[in-house]
């Protein structure tokens, strides 16, 4: 090792045009081979998707998976409806969203504009602990801490209600809680980086013109950080829609109407739940379910993706 | 450039060291992995030979070859792979085939003479019985019924027990106990324990779940830490967090239920055309093998009671 770094000091750029051209084009060949592998790793899991989650859609009948509403897939007539489990994945994720998004990026404003230098040493530490725990962790402390603390007020709620089924805490609201935190870190960091990315003559020239701090922030930082910010929501739903473990300990699991206080299963947590002993139709509905999830976060990222560079060429 | 030349060979010997270091390891590990597994070997012999001593001849497990079929019941899937596997590992000229078609499939597959062994999640019915088939219990599965610690109702008739799992009783005030809601936990559809608790109390697919959990374990901690949650899960995964209920005035102890008195619990059987020792050497060494201590352990290991 020691040769190499002397080795360095009398380095050349130019060597000889035969190594230098061998080094290129090995070079270029990795970096192919490398984006190329990407490239498989999508096309099988899309082609392995499809393969296993269409047999259903054509045994059991679009219809009656996608817009049925009795999932009872082990019974002698096995029913395999998962319209309240996509509601609830659709309902569950964008509430999440509209707790943690703003949560999220006031925290970001506050790492890169208004906080004491003192203070940011110590948020933004703890906000990247945060982005390090892992998903069961977050799902056990909201099985131990937050479920008993939502069954307390799913008591003083439904007191005298007859028709509520108790849930002990485990449903939609401590589902949604548990997702809009864990996906606080992703929208934090990645809408600072991009509220420190904004050119500092544009915040002077704001400050210059006898604009307030706050006012800068909203009117202009935000605006000009607008593109990065989205990135970090899309990432944001994209953790949401497709984190399992934690939410599989918190929401119940029971399929149900997405209401604040049912016990609910979102698409992932289905896949989970069952795919431990389900055989046969299904198991293959089990894939159906993966191949629509799979779709939704397409979905998602290519249209949040489209919305994103038209509002750029916009400006 | 010739000091270049000579740091890219250096790299690259080095590089080359590193993978044939490697790989050396790699020839040592299997090396020392094929010595280990002829030690492994010759110590397995020797156990076997010293497991046997008590059945005299030391040959025995190497003698007996041929096939078993099993079918039936798929509650007893577990049990059946575990044993077939382990007692595989200890007859290895013995093969052990088992699907599952269920209960009444698998006994009319002995009857027809297709199969060896069917096997049947309840106790055979009279007119099994009568075909000759020899109700051999080999292991009994028990459910309890599980409580969060702080619930006042510690006995559940069956009746009650159907109206909780139906939605038909809210509150376990209307069971003489506190004025709590009952919040009713069960297992995942597919689940061994679901179909056995659902099926021994009549009530598939009629259940109103607050919570499906994928494990008994999260069964056990979700009922811990809910005040007024109603469970189920296997006998012995119950520890002190939660207390089993006593249903009918019946404790849920493995001696109740290898009384027959506890009605949350249905034999494992495996029922075989006449008696044991009508049947095929390697039939009959599977049985001696269920009955032995090590058995017993599997038994056990997949969640049963095991039968004295």
């Amino acid at each position: 090792m020691r040769l190499k770094v002397k080795e360095q000091d009398s380095f050349s750029i130019i060597g000889s045009r035969r190594t230098v051209s061998i080094v290129e084009k090995t070079a270029q060949g990795i970096f192919t081979l490398c984006g190329f592998l990407a490239i498989l790793a999508v096309a099988s899991i899309t082609i392995y998707m499809l393969i296993n989650g269409t047999p259903a859609l054509f045994h059991v009948g679009i219809k009656e998976i996608l817009f049925g509403t009795v999932w009872k897939p082990a019974s002698a007539e096995p029913s395999f409806g998962i319209l309240y489990v996509i509601l609830t994945s659709i309902v569950g994720t964008t509430l999440a969203v509209f707790l943690g998004v703003p949560i999220g990026l006031l925290t970001a404003v506050f790492l890169a504009e208004t906080a004491p230098k003192r203070l940011a040493a110590v948020v933004k530490p703890a906000v990247e602990l945060l982005a390090g725990i892992p998903s069961v962790i977050y799902g056990l402390l909201g099985l131990m801490v937050l479920n008993p603390l939502m069954y307390k007020l799913e008591l003083a709620i439904f007191k005298n209600s007859q028709t509520h089924q108790f849930t002990g805490g485990a449903n939609l609201l401590s589902a949604v809680l548990v997702l809009a935190i864990m996906i606080l870190p992703t929208v934090i960091n990645i809408s600072e980086a991009a509220l420190r990315a904004v050119q500092p003559q544009i915040k002077s020239a704001s400050l210059a013109l006898g604009a307030s701090h706050i006012q800068t922030i909203f009117k202009v930082i935000i605006p000009a950080a607008r593109s990065g910010i989205i990135t970090a929501i899309v990432l944001g739903v994209g953790r949401a829609i497709g984190e399992a473990m934690a939410i599989t300990l918190v929401s119940g699991s029971s399929v149900n109407v997405p209401l604040p206080f049912n016990s609910v299963r979102f698409l992932t947590t289905a896949i989970v739940s069952e795919m431990g002993y389900a055989a046969g139709t299904h198991r293959q509905v089990l894939f159906t379910i993966g191949l629509v999830l799979f779709l939704f976060i397409m979905v998602i990222n290519i249209s949040l993706t489209k919305i994103l560079k038209k509002e750029d060429k916009g400006q | 450039m010739k000091k270049k030349i000579v740091a890219m060979i250096c790299a690259a010997v080095m590089t080359a060291g590193l993978v044939a270091c490697g790989s050396g390891e790699d020839a040592a590990a299997t090396g020392s992995g094929t010595a280990a597994s002829e030690d492994g070997e010759a110590a397995s012999g020797e156990e076997t030979a010293s497991e046997n001593g008590e059945e005299a001849a030391s040959g025995d497990s190497t003698k007996i070859s041929g096939s078993i079929s099993m079918a039936g019941s798929t509650s007893m899937e577990k049990l059946a792979n575990a044993v077939a596997e382990s007692f595989m590992e200890k007859y290895p000229d013995v093969t052990v085939t088992a699907e599952f078609t269920g209960s009444s499939a698998g006994i009319e597959a002995v009857i027809a003479g297709s199969v060896d062994i069917g096997n049947s999640s309840r106790a055979l019915k009279e007119e099994e019985k009568s075909a000759g088939v020899a109700e051999n219990i080999v292991a009994i599965d028990g459910i309890a019924v599980v409580l969060d610690p702080a619930n006042t109702v510690a006995d559940l008739t069956k009746d009650q027990l159907i109206s909780i799992y139906k939605g038909e009783i809210r509150n376990w005030n209307e069971l003489g106990g506190s004025d709590t809601p009952i919040v009713v936990v069960g297992r995942e559809a597919g689940s061994g324990t679901r179909g056995a608790f659902e099926e021994l109390l009549e009530i598939e697919d009629q259940c109103v779940y607050a919570s499906e959990l994928d494990s008994t374990g999260a069964v056990i901690a979700k009922v811990a830490s809910t005040p007024g949650a109603i469970g189920y899960a296997s006998l012995d995964a119950i520890d002190d967090t939660v207390i089993a209920a006593s249903l009918e005035g019946v404790e849920a102890t493995s001696e109740n239920i290898k009384a027959g008195n506890y009605f949350l619990s249905r034999p494992f059987v495996m029922g075989t055309m006449g008696e044991i020792s009508e049947q095929s050497d390697a039939v009959k060494a599977l049985f001696e093998y269920l009955a032995s201590d090590e058995g017993k352990e599997v038994i056990k290991k997949v969640g049963l009671i095991t039968v004295d």
